[in-house]
């Protein structure tokens, strides 16, 4: 219980990748907070990888960290900006009104 | 080892607590300020298991760039008055309570980590790797700059690619706004700009504007 061991990173990395998919799943409001839950997703591997790497003492887990956080990044960016552009021309970013492709 | 175990489950409590948090709480704007609360935690986690560059890359680029970003795009958007059924009228002072909230966590968990790193070093014993006698981020850097420099250099790609398609995504040209033409203004001739006409006596001239 006390010992904090690799496992009990492991199971904070799954509990909030499961909030993140669950995140995804459940909302019904707008898509920013869709981004949001794949933003936790993101984080919960990054969890994982620095543990990892931390307790197998190799460098590359967190220099994977590096990476995923840059695309993280870049992802947040451009999903905000396609959100900006389809708010722009539809007037709503809310899950159930955005429908235009069911055809 | 005892105090390791009580502010891990702390932080992650926190940052389990938050994630709930950004996923069902009502108001978007909530949803970040817990986002960004969620971030301080799992960083304060990374510093004290002993990965301090990343803990506070993850607190730049999250907190300072992303998790702002969010918020000045719900902001924009404005969302909030969109007809929803969960809330009904929105004031700006309606997030001065969950704000404050935040923040006030957010200070706690940093008095926490600072005052066990400072004044009792021994109290967080974060786990060193094999190479103990160089810092974190110096190893990081060793490693980053020979080994994985292709990947980085990709990376940086990433980053231009996605900065160029934000901003054609987002770039609107608008009508009757006044620009800047350099080509125009540098390659202007002195024929194009002065004209020399013979004045006659008592006639005057007809300047057309």
């Amino acid at each position: 219980m006390f010992e904090v061991g690799l496992s009990h990173y492991l199971t904070l990395g799954a509990v909030i990748f499961t909030i993140g998919v669950v995140g995804i799943f459940l909302n019904r409001k707008n898509i920013i907070v869709i981004l949001m839950s794949i933003e936790l997703i993101l984080l919960a591997v990054n969890i994982n990888l620095v543990s990892f790497s931390i307790f197998i003492n190799d460098l590359s887990g967190q220099i994977f960290t590096l990476f995923i956080l840059t695309v993280a990044a870049a992802e947040a960016a451009i999903g905000l900006a396609i959100i900006v552009v389809y708010y722009r021309n539809a007037g709503t970013i809310r899950v159930e009104e955005i429908d235009k492709l069911k055809g | 080892m005892i105090a390791h175990a009580i502010f891990f489950y702390i932080f992650s409590f926190i940052a389990i607590i938050s994630a709930i948090m950004v996923t069902t709480s009502k108001n978007t704007v909530h949803s970040v300020f817990f986002l960004i609360l969620d971030f301080i935690s799992i960083s304060c986690l990374f510093i004290m298991i002993g990965a301090e560059f990343l803990g506070m890359i993850m607190l730049i680029v999250y907190v300072g760039a992303v998790a702002v970003l969010f918020l000045f795009v719900v902001m924009m958007l404005n969302v909030a008055s969109q007809k929803n059924t969960f809330f009904k009228s929105t004031h700006g002072s309606r997030h001065i309570p969950i704000g404050l909230f935040v923040s006030l966590i957010i200070f706690f968990e940093l008095i926490i980590v600072v005052g066990g790193w400072k004044y009792k070093p021994d109290l967080i014993n974060s786990i060193n790797l094999e190479i103990s006698n160089i810092s974190n981020t110096h190893s990081i850097g060793y490693v980053l700059y020979t080994d994985y420099i292709h990947l980085f250099q990709i990376s940086g790609m990433i980053l231009l690619v996605a900065m160029i398609g934000a901003i054609i995504l987002t770039y609107r040209k608008r009508e009757g706004l006044k620009r800047q033409s350099y080509f125009s203004q540098i390659s202007r001739e002195k024929n194009d700009g002065v004209d020399l006409v013979d004045v006659e006596k008592n006639k005057g001239v007809k300047v057309d504007v």
